[in-house]
C-alpha cells in the first residue's frame, strides 16, 4: 500500500478558473491509496513547497502527486522538494491540468474538471508503481578529442588546452589550418589569413597539453558521454615524422608532378609534398598514387637525398588508442562539386572558376603571387564576372540554402581583384546581397563606391566561348535590360557543402545531420554548440555555412562547455533507463539491433541482454520491440501505462 | 450526442511539447480526449493500443516528432512501420483502422495540434462507438 499525496494547485485562476479544484480534491481523496488531497492557490511558491514537505512528514506520504502546469516546468521543482524531506525524486509525479486541461477546455468547465479528476487518477496509478530511482554516476576522462584541424577546430583546441586540460586534435590532411590558409584576404578588415592563424596554429603544434595527429582519421568511437574510447588510424605517409626535420631536400629532387589540391589545380606539387611552407607539422607525406615507385616501381629519388633516412616506404597505417571525456566535431566545408553544374561551362572552359581558385590566384604566396593571370592563357583578365547563388537558393536542382559568405566574399575579391588589376572592371550577377555583419554592409558599400563593382540582379542564362573571351549574357532585372558581357574570367561563388565524408563520420559517432549533411545542434536557439548525443559538441562550418568570425565564436562556445563539464569529477546520468528481466529474456538480439545508442549487448555466455546504464538514454524502442516482454523502461513500465489506460477509458 | 472516448500517447519532446504549446496558446479543443505521455513514439507498444480499444476507447492517437526530429534518432520511424501494420490488426477484429491516428506534430505547432485533435474526435465521432465495447468484449481480456 501506498501512502499517496495529491496537491492542487490553482495557478491563480489559470487552473482555478475553468477547473472546479475544490470539488476534484474531495474526489481525489476519496481515490485508492491516496491518504491526503488538498489545493492551494500556487504549488511552486515557497508557501506551496513547504505546505508539500509539511504533509509528507505529518502524513507520512511516500509519493506525491502534484496536480498543476506542465511536467516540462515543474517536474524538477517539485522533485527537489519533496527530495529535500527524504522522499525519493522519482517518488513525485504531476498531473498536467493546465496546459493540457484548464487552458484547452475553457468552455465546458464541467467535463473539465471531470478530466482533471481522471488526469490526476492516472497519475496515481503511474505513481503507485514508481519504483525509488538513483541517478546513475559516471567518472569524467578530462580529455578531450577535437576532429578537424581548420580554424574552428584549432581555436578550440587552444581554450581547451589553455584551461588546463588534454586535448587530442585529429586532422585528416598533413597540416591544419584548413580553408582559412588558402584564402588571400579576409573580409571585411582585408588582413592577411596567414598572418593571423599561422602563429596559431604554431601554437597548437608546441602546446603541451595537445597532442596534434595529423593525417589521421577517427576510425572508431565507442562509449559515451565522460568516457569514449577513440580509435584513431594514422595513415601511412611513408616518412618517418620523428626522424624528420622538414628540411624539404625530398621534395625538390622528386621528379613527379601532380596538381596541387591545396592551388585548387592551379599548379603542380610534387609526389611528396607539404601543403604549404608554413605547414604545422610542417612534415611531407608520400602521395603513393603518383609516385614513381609506388606505381612503376622505380624512383626512390627522395630517399637518396634524405640524409636523415626518414623516408619509408614500407610504411603501413597504425592505430593508436585514446580515452576522452568530450568531443569536438569540426570538420568544416567543401564547396560542391563543381562538375555537378553543367550550365555555367565550368570544366569545359578554362577561366571558369570557382571561389576558391580566385582566392589562390589572389594570395600573395598562391601559385601566380596575387597578380591573378587567368589559367587558360596566362593574360591579365580585364573584365571579371562574377555570379553568385551557385548552387545554393536553388531547392529545384541544387540545394536550397543559402550559403551565407558567398555575397560577402565576392565583394571581398571584387575589391582584391581591382587593387591588383586598377584598370579592370568586376561585375557581379546577384540575386540579393545579404551582407549583415558587423561592417559588411559597410565593407560592400565601399567596394561599389571606391572599386566601381558593378552589381547586376539578375540570373546568368548563358555563358559560352567566343575566341579568347567568355560571352555572358544575362538579364538585369532592376532596369529589365538584356545584358552581354565579354568576359576574360568568370567566377562562380559555388554552395558550400559538409566536407567530403562528414556524413560517414556522423554515422560512426552516431550524430544526426540535416539533409544535406550538416551536423544538427541540440537545439536551434538555445544550444547551438552541443549535438544531440551527450558529450558531443559542434564548431564552424560542419554545422552550417558560416565565415571566420563565427566559426571562432562558436569554436569557443564549445570549448567552454567541454570545460563545464570537465569541471565535475562525476557525472549524473538520469535513470530513466530500459531494465532486462533476465529470466524472460530469450536473448534473441531484437533490442541489440533496434537500440540507437549502442546500450545493448547480448551476452556470449548468459545468452540474455545486457544494457549499458550509461549508454541507455532511456528511448524506450527496445521495450516497445522485444517479443518475450523482458524490457521495461522505469518510470513508464508496461504495467504503469496499462493501468493510466484503463483508467482513461472508464467512462 | 455520441462523446467518444480517445486515448493519446504522446511523445515528450516534441508532440507532448506540441500539445503543451496549444495550451498555452489557449488553442481549444475538445475533452475527449486523455493524454499519456512517453518518452518517445518508438516506445508505444501494439499492446497498449490494443488494450485501449479493448478497455473501450473508441480512438487512439499517437503523436511523435517529425521524420528526422525524433529526440532518440529514429523511433518514429519505427512507430510509422508498426502503426501499419497495428491498422491492418484492429481491421481484422473488426475495428476500423481509422480509429488509430498517427500524427507528427512539432513541439511549436500547438494549433496544428488542436485542429488534428478536433478533426479526429469529429471522425470518431462519426464512425461511432467502439463495436468491440458493444460485443463485450473487453471483458475477455
Ligand atoms: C572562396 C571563399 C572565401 C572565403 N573568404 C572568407 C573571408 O574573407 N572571411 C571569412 O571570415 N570567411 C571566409 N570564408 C569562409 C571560411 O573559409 C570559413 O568560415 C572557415 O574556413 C571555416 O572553418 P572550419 O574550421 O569550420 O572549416 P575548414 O576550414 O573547412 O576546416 C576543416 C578542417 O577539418 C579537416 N577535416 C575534414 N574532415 C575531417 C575528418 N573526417 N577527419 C579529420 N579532419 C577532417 C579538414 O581537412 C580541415 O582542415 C571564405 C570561404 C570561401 C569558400
Ligand atoms: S529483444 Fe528482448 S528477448 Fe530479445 S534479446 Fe532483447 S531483451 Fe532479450
Ligand atoms: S531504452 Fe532506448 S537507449 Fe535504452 S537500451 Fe532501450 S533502445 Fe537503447
Ligand atoms: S522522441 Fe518524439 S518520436 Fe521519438
Amino acid at each position: 500500500m501506498n501512502r499517496i499525496g495529491v496537491f492542487i494547485c490553482h495557478c491563480g485562476l489559470n487552473i482555478a478558473g475553468t477547473v472546479d479544484v475544490k470539488k476534484v480534491a474531495k474526489l481525489v481523496s476519496d481515490y485508492s491509496e491516496v491518504v491526503y488531497a488538498t489545493d492551494y492557490m500556487y504549488m511552486c511558491s515557497d508557501p506551496g513547497q513547504d505546505m508539500i514537505k509539511e504533509m509528507v512528514k505529518e502524513k507520512k506520504l511516500d509519493g506525491v502527486v502534484v496536480a498543476a502546469c506542465s511536467p516540462t516546468m515543474h517536474e524538477t521543482t517539485f522533485r527537489n522538494t519533496i527530495a529535500s524531506v527524504g522522499l525519493n525524486p522519482y517518488r513525485g509525479e504531476i498531473a498536467n491540468i493546465r496546459e493540457q486541461c484548464s487552458w484547452v477546455h475553457q468552455n465546458t468547465k464541467e467535463i473539465a474538471t471531470e478530466k482533471a479528476v481522471k488526469i490526476i487518477e492516472a497519475i496515481i496509478e503511474k505513481l503507485k508503481l514508481d519504483k525509488p530511482l538513483v541517478p546513475l554516476s559516471v567518472p569524467v576522462t578530462k580529455r578531450a578529442l577535437v576532429i578537424g584541424g581548420g580554424i574552428a577546430g584549432i581555436q578550440a583546441s587552444l581554450d581547451i588546452a589553455d584551461s588546463g586540460y588534454e586535448v587530442i586534435l585529429v586532422e585528416k590532411n598533413q597540416s591544419i589550418g584548413g580553408h582559412m590558409l588558402q584564402l588571400s584576404e579576409t573580409f571585411p578588415t582585408l588582413d592577411c589569413p596567414q598572418c593571423i592563424a599561422t602563429p596559431k596554429m604554431v601554437q597548437v603544434g608546441q602546446h603541451p597539453k595537445i597532442k596534434l595527429l595529423a593525417f589521421s582519421e577517427v576510425e572508431e568511437v565507442s562509449g559515451y558521454v565522460g568516457n569514449f574510447k577513440v580509435k584513431i588510424r594514422r595513415k601511412a605517409s611513408f616518412v618517418d615524422w620523428d626522424k624528420c626535420t622538414g628540411c624539404g631536400f625530398c621534395m625538390e629532387k622528386c621528379p613527379a608532378k601532380v596538381p596541387s589540391e591545396f592551388n585548387e589545380f592551379l599548379s603542380k606539387r610534387k609526389a611528396i609534398y607539404t601543403l604549404f611552407p608554413q605547414a604545422v607539422p610542417n612534415k611531407p607525406v608520400i602521395d603513393s598514387n603518383n609516385c614513381l615507385y609506388f606505381t612503376k616501381g622505380k624512383c626512390r629519388v627522395c630517399e637518396k637525398n634524405c640524409s636523415l633516412k626518414a623516408i619509408n616506404f614500407e610504411q603501413k597505417d597504425s592505430f593508436v588508442e585514446e580515452n576522452v571525456g568530450a568531443i569536438i566535431v569540426a570538420t568544416g566545408y567543401d564547396l560542391m562539386n563543381k562538375a555537378e553544374v553543367g550550365e555555367y561551362g565550368y570544366g569545359k572552359y578554362k577561366d571558369v572558376i570557382d571561389g576558391l581558385q580566385l582566392e589562390r590566384l589572389l594570395a600573395p604566396a598562391g601559385p601566380t603571387e596575387g597578380i591573378p593571370y587567368r589559367p587558360s592563357d596566362g593574360k591579365i583578365p580585364k573584365e571579371v564576372v562574377f555570379i553568385q547563388c551557385v548552387g545554393s537558393r536553388d531547392p529545384e536542382h541544387y540545394y536550397p540554402y543559402c550559403s551565407k559568405i558567398c555575397c560577402m566574399y565576392t565583394v571581398k575579391q571584387a575589391m582584391i581583384y581591382k587593387h591588383a588589376v586598377p584598370d579592370g572592371q568586376a561585375y557581379v550577377f546577384y540575386m540579393d546581397i545579404r551582407c549583415n555583419g558587423k561592417g559588411y554592409e559597410e565593407f560592400l558599400q565601399r567596394g561599389i563606391e571606391e572599386d566601381r563593382i558593378l552589381y547586376l540582379r539578375g540570373r546568368v542564362s548563358k555563358i559560352f566561348k567566343d575566341g579568347d573571351k567568355i560571352r555572358v549574357w544575362g538579364a538585369d532585372t532592376l532596369t529589365g535590360r538584356k545584358i552581354e558581357i565579354s568576359a576574360d574570367l568568370v567566377v562562380l561563388a559555388m554552395a558550400m557543402v559538409p566536407s567530403k565524408g562528414a556524413k560517414k563520420l556522423a554515422e560512426k559517432l552516431r550524430l544526426t545531420t540535416d539533409d544535406y549533411g550538416f551536423l544538427t545542434e541540440a537545439h536551434p536557439k538555445l544550444r547551438p554548440v552541443e549535438s544531440l548525443t551527450a558529450g558531443y559538441f559542434l564548431a564552424g562550418a560542419a554545422q552550417a555555412p558560416k565565415d571566420i568570425p563565427e566559426t571562432v565564436a562558436q569554436a569557443s562556445g564549445a570549448a567552454s562547455k567541454v570545460d563545464s563539464l570537465f569541471s565535475k569529477d562525476e557525472l549524473y546520468h538520469e535513470p530513466i533507463i530500459a531494465n532486462v528481466d533476465e529470466e524472460v529474456c530469450v536473448g534473441c538480439g531484437i533490442c541489440e539491433v533496434l537500440c540507437p545508442y549502442e546500450a545493448i549487448e547480448i551476452d556470449e555466455q548468459d545468452k540474455v541482454a545486457k544494457i549499458n546504464p550509461a549508454l541507455c538514454e532511456g528511448c524506450g524502442t527496445c521495450c516497445a520491440a522485444c517479443p518475450s516482454g523482458a524490457l521495461e523502461l522505469e518510470g513508464f513500465r508496461r504495467k504503469q501505462i496499462l493501468s493510466m489506460i484503463k483508467v482513461f477509458a472508464e467512462v | 450526442m455520441f462523446e467518444p472516448k480517445i486515448i493519446g500517447f504522446c511523445c515528450n519532446w516534441c508532440a507532448y511539447a506540441g500539445a503543451d504549446l496549444a495550451g498555452i496558446n489557449r488553442n481549444q479543443y475538445p475533452p475527449n480526449i486523455r493524454m499519456i505521455r512517453v518518452m518517445c513514439s518508438g516506445t508505444i507498444e501494439p499492446l497498449y493500443v490494443v488494450k485501449a480499444f479493448k478497455e473501450g476507447a473508441d480512438g487512439v492517437f499517437i503523436g511523435g516528432c517529425h521524420p528526422g526530429d525524433c529526440h532518440y534518432q529514429s523511433g518514429n520511424y519505427k512507430t510509422q512501420r508498426r502503426i501499419v501494420l497495428l491498422k491492418r490488426a484492429i481491421s481484422e477484429i473488426g475495428l476500423d483502422p481509422r480509429r488509430i491516428r498517427l500524427e507528427w506534430v512539432s513541439a511549436a505547432e500547438g494549433q496544428r495540434f488542436a485542429r488534428i485533435i478536433t478533426e479526429f474526435t469529429e471522425e470518431i465521432r462519426k464512425l461511432g462507438p467502439n463495436p468491440l465495447k458493444l460485443s463485450g468484449v473487453e471483458n475477455g481480456i
